[in-house]
């Protein structure tokens, strides 16, 4: 159960407990995707608009899909940007949502702060699917679900993020995330992109990437976002790859067992090296399966918390029983 | 366990069953199902959760016992196949369906504590078909209370148990409550 919440804004407004409950409930689905018909009639008759101001190949076709595979209809809508002013397009937007009696509204956009605008605005359910530099939560609910599959447990572990911190929501999200549920976070990279107080959420900040691998469980590695900063903020691609790449040379600093993880896509010899993308501490291709789950995982959560009426239901206790009373934090699975 | 989230309170009238008659009547399931099957080949036991998958268990054992061959049982969870997702109050948790076996071709028996409207064996059916394609498939329950809203039968009852609709039936087993029996309760409100 995710309260009895409308929207997935951001993991920073979730509690610990939310979270888990998330990702016991995406382990379910990972089983669905494994199965002949990997599909659930869960959803069926519920209309899910995917509604990207922003170019997305793999987030989209991931949201896409986890509405697909739960028997949702889905209408997509996307835009590299608009001359429009933003405000005035999301106001139009949110009223044409409205009008087509639609349950669900996936958003990306370029401006942070846009997916809560319109959740104000909404009677439908809205998730984050990346907003500016603030948050992307489902892309840290799947690096989170995926760390644990692999880890085992999230507490205590060693997680190293490297990479562009300050500009990036996917690290935003996976902090937030992974401090609330007892992870030791650091990040390291170019001083220019490193956010400012961050120790301020339990955050250690490592001189070098060096420093920061060591003795790490885990290394989520980030993406140098060429389109967005070409030259500003260090000297060139071959700098940065000399002094922020992970390669297999850093990497024997980690754990033996390092699990790497990258929210693609990669930028092959710059921030992460090709034997390192390709190698076999490397989950990416995990993540992405793992991301169809976890988004399954939220979507079904979210529909349907409004509804009041009584259940059509077996003897209500019995069917209580079966429905609600796995405990939450079941350390069943 | 305590039913946490229950929004019903109810009160307890009477046992109906107890521990000895609960195991008679898995024995005696256990024996129909041998009997109408003509032994115990291609047999797949599966059992809805939670209280199903337990008894489905208890009945393959049976099976093993009397026939020397080893039964596999699986779990549903139908949450995922519910008609009424968008009409309760708050999703609930979803368990893992585990069932361990190519279902194509086999005798799947469905396994559950109580039949009553028949909305849960109708999900479960949905759910099965979505796994394989089952030779046949059979439903054994341990209390049949009637009130069925859809053309649903039981194919192997421990017990007909005539109920009104305020009337609650708790089966209870040892594996998930502590103690075995079935007994008969009524809604509170």
């Amino acid at each position: 159960m995710i309260g009895h919440r409308k929207d997935l804004l951001g993991l920073e407004d979730l509690t610990a407990d939310e979270i888990v409950s998330i990702l016991d409930t995406a382990r379910t689905f990972r089983e669905v995707l494994d199965r002949p018909i990997p599909k659930v009639p869960s959803l069926r008759g519920m209309t899910a608009a995917n509604l990207f101001f922003e170019p997305s190949t793999r987030t989209r076709l991931s949201f896409e899909l986890a509405e697909k595979r739960l028997s949702a209809d889905t209408v997509t809508f996307q835009t590299s940007g608009s001359s429009v002013s933003k405000g005035e397009t999301l106001r139009d937007t949110a009223r044409n949502i409205e009008a087509m009696g639609i349950h669900l509204v996936v958003i990306r956009h370029q401006s942070s702060g846009a997916p809560h605008y319109l959740a104000r605005h909404l009677e439908a359910g809205v998730i984050n699917a990346g907003d500016g530099t603030h948050e992307h939560p489902t892309q840290g609910l799947l690096d989170i679900f995926t760390m644990r599959e692999k880890r085992g447990r999230i507490a205590g572990l060693n997680v190293a993020i490297v990479g562009d911190v300050m500009h990036s929501r996917v690290a935003r999200s996976n902090i937030w995330g992974l401090t609330k549920l007892g992870a030791q976070v650091t990040i390291a990279g170019p001083p220019t992109m490193m956010p400012a107080e961050v120790e301020r959420f339990g955050v250690r900040v490592a001189k070098s990437v060096e420093e920061a691998i060591e003795g790490a469980d885990v290394v989520n590695i980030l993406r140098i976002q060429l389109e967005r900063q070409r030259g500003s903020l260090y000297p060139s691609l071959r700098e940065y790859a000399r002094v922020y790449g992970v390669t297999s040379e850093r990497l024997r600093r980690a754990k033996p067992d390092v699990t790497v993880m990258h929210p693609g896509p990669m930028n092959r010899g710059v921030e992460i090296a090709q034997d390192v993308a390709d190698g076999k501490h490397s989950v990416i291709l995990e993540q992405v399966t793992n991301g169809v789950a976890v988004r399954m995982a939220v979507l079904y959560l979210l529909a349907g918390r409004d509804a009041s009426a009584e259940a059509i239901s077996e003897s209500p206790t019995v069917e209580a029983k079966k429905g609600h009373d796995e405990p939450t934090l079941s350390p069943r699975r | 366990m305590p039913t946490g989230e229950s929004v019903e309170q109810v009160r307890e009238k009477a046992e109906i069953i107890d521990g000895e008659g609960l195991r008679r009547a898995i024995i005696r399931i256990a024996h129909e199902i041998i009997e109408k099957n003509g032994g115990a080949k291609d047999l797949v036991l599966v059992g809805i959760r939670r209280r199903g998958v337990p008894l489905a268990h208890r009945i393959a054992a049976k099976i093993r016992e009397f026939e020397n061959v080893e039964i596999p049982v699986g779990a549903l969870d139908i949450t995922l196949y519910r008609d009424d997702l968008q009409t309760i109050a708050h999703q609930p948790v979803v368990g893992p369906t585990d069932v361990p076996v190519d279902i194509d071709e086999k005798v799947v028996v469905l396994v559950d504590d109580v039949l009553f409207t028949g909305r849960t064996v109708r999900a479960a059916l949905d759910e099965l078909i979505d796994l394989g394609r089952p030779r046949a498939i059979h439903l054994a329950v341990i209390v049949d209370r009637g009130h069925r809203e859809i053309p649903i039968r039981a194919d192997y009852v421990g017990k007909n148990v005539p109920t009104s609709r305020r009337e609650v039936i708790m089966v209870k087993v040892q594996e998930i409550d502590g103690h075995d029996g079935v007994s008969i309760g009524e809604m509170l409100s």
